[in-house]
């Protein structure tokens, strides 16, 4: 069978063309998403550039997925930072969302005013567990009411209050699904639901605010967030099918323009005995976005964040230039680094966004000492073991050292308390195929990661 | 009646596991929803595992001899953090050496906890207090 995927990204239409028979790569090819007048126009450049390449792909199956527009813009919110606003991030996140602000406790009149700005597509709201505390999601279910702004909500908080909550949605004219509790029992997740519901609102009613109805109706199935088609593909390349194996524990980093996507594969049990794990327990397959790094629109936290100081020094770069170089980005974020200069501080940058993101995504190590001597404790995963990290995205793999970028992610002695890999292999998804694949593997799971398995190279 | 939530563990740096898990079973036995947080517990913990299941009770364990240094100040961010008047009880080996216990009791009421118990103290008279202080 011929499958054609179509990738609509904020900036380009990425398209990969598939023979299952051969379980090949016929072709990829590109174009710039027209998002603003119809999208097909994109579309049907990128297949006339395929066409060029290849010949004619008469395909049985067209597969997409989507960022385009923002990709899907959400806020999260929860009652205790480190409990239900994280399990609510952790749902959000891995349903392919980008999360541009997380909330505890009951929001603030500012905090209001702060969702009606960032213009969220879908809301989730969290909070209590089962027969738990119910005046915090309840006062933030009238609040969300009050902001005039078209997004959906999802509930996903404490079952006792529903019936309370419908009272509050029904009459407000707001879309929104009651679903059930990302927190069921105090420390114990349940984000399957809530993603569930994620997925299917972004089929209702994004696909349409997006003007993208009409890449719907050519579909074989429903198009879904690229994020979520990448993670998709890392679950499969994580644990292989029913019949082939995968390659188990993994890290994938997707360094774009404006986020830093990392998915981590493992279910991150501490790797030594003695340490005790702490906080809330992680999934298997968990997806951090991080909207404040990246290699373009983002680039003035990142220097807020890495201060020009530190960056200066790593990459052996007057602060100056490295500065010059980035105002010249963000006035101009089409451009592409040419000068040895230039490409030597596109380097350190996209290292350093690599290694907050996976500071932020890894397990933390804390010791403490107690009348039986220090104890370690971990909060979060450790990644320490994990034998792959995976680069994705063009600003790793258009790289000529994408390693010196993917070492951002390495175990750092001299910041010993992130779990971050110590000794891994790396490797590339040289021909952007992940979230191609995260496609097909909806409907051929074992050609997918055949593919996968071929395409993806070591690198040194 | 409606099942009553009591939040445990072993505060600060101590890691006295099985005591707690049979204070933990006890306490299921007698009836109470247990949000069981284990050993090493900081006082944020207690607090944030209260709030999100509207507990009704919060005990607390120290067998190592720092309970008082661990506890002080548990009352103040209760308070701070909207849990109003939630009974705190206390017991263990509280502190160090030979003190007499009715002046321990009386620190640690004065750090603002409903109830301290000395060492001993049998389980039923724990359980006894937690129903009389989460009854309506």
């Amino acid at each position: 069978m011929k499958f054609l995927t179509a990738d609509f990204g904020s900036t380009y239409t990425k398209l990969t063309a598939i023979d299952s028979s051969e379980a090949r790569i016929v072709g990829t090819a590109n174009a710039f998403t027209t998002i603003e007048t119809d999208i097909m126009d994109g579309f049907r450049a990128a297949l006339a550039d395929l066409e060029m390449k290849v010949g004619k792909f008469p395909y049985d199956k067209l597969l997409c997925c989507s960022s385009a527009g923002g990709g899907l813009k959400m806020v999260a919110l929860g009652l205790v930072p480190e409990l239900t606003s994280k399990a609510a991030k952790l749902a959000a996140s891995s349903a392919g969302a980008k999360v541009v602000k997380t909330y505890a406790f009951e929001i603030s009149t500012e905090e209001q005013a702060e969702i009606y700005n960032i213009n969220p597509d879908l809301v989730l709201l969290c909070g209590g567990t089962d027969g738990g505390n119910k005046e915090v999601i309840l006062a933030n279910a009238r609040k969300l009411c009050e902001i005039q702004r078209n997004f959906s909500v999802i509930v996903a908080g404490n079952k006792s209050a529903s019936a309370e909550l419908e009272t509050i949605f029904q009459p407000s004219g707001k879309d929104y699904v009651i679903t059930q509790n990302v927190m069921p029992v105090f420390n114990k997740l349940n984000i399957e639901p809530a993603k569930q519901c994620i997925r299917e609102l972004f089929i209702k009613k994004i696909i349409d605010a997006k003007g993208l109805s009409g890449v719907q109706q050519l579909s074989s199935i429903e198009i879904i967030p690229t994020p979520l088609a990448v993670m998709n593909a890392c679950e499969l390349l994580s644990k292989g099918t029913s019949t082939t194996p995968g390659l188990n524990n993994l890290l994938a980093v997707d360094l774009g323009g404006a986020t830093t996507d990392i998915y981590s594969m493992t279910d991150g049990k501490p790797s030594i005995d003695t340490i005790l794990m702490k906080g809330l327990p992680e999934p298997y397959s968990k997806r951090t976005v991080e909207g404040d790094l990246g290699m373009r629109y983002s680039l003035n936290s990142l220097l807020d964040e890495a201060g020009v100081n530190v960056l200066s020094q790593e990459m052996g770069i007057n602060e100056e230039a490295v500065e010059q170089w980035i105002q010249t980005c963000l006035s101009n974020p089409d451009i592409i680094a040419y000068t040895n200069n230039e490409l030597q501080i596109e380097e350190g940058l996209a290292r350093k966004a690599v290694e907050l993101a996976v500071e932020r995504h890894c397990g933390i190590l804390e010791s403490t000492y107690t009348p039986m001597g220090e104890i370690f404790s971990i909060t979060g995963k450790d990644l320490t073991e994990v034998p792959y990290i995976i680069g994705i995205g063009g600003a790793i793999i258009n790289s000529i050292n994408p390693v010196k970028i993917l070492e951002g992610a390495l175990f750092n002695p001299n910041k010993a308390l992130y779990m971050k890999p110590k000794k891994p292999k790396y490797l590339i998804d040289a021909r952007y195929i992940f979230a191609s694949m995260g496609l097909l593997c909806r409907v051929d799971s074992e050609t997918a990661l055949r593919l996968l398995k071929t395409e993806i190279q070591f690198a040194t | 009646m409606e099942t009553k939530t009591i939040i445990t563990g072993v505060i600060g740096a101590d890691a006295h596991a099985v005591g707690n898990k049979i204070i933990a079973f006890a306490l299921e036995d007698a009836g109470f929803k247990v949000v069981n947080l284990g050993v090493m517990v900081s006082q944020e913990e207690y607090i944030d595992a209260a709030l999100e299941t509207n507990a009704d009770a919060i005990v607390v364990s120290s067998l190592y001899g720092h309970g008082e240094i661990d506890c002080n100040g548990l009352r103040q961010k209760c308070e701070e953090a909207g849990l109003k008047n939630i009974p705190l009880l206390v017991g263990g080996n509280l502190v160090v050496g030979k003190q007499d216990f009715a002046e321990v009791e009386k620190r640690f009421m004065e750090m603002g906890f409903t109830k301290a118990y000395p060492p001993g103290t049998s389980l039923e008279t724990t359980i006894a207090d937690l129903k009389a202080f989460t009854e309506n």
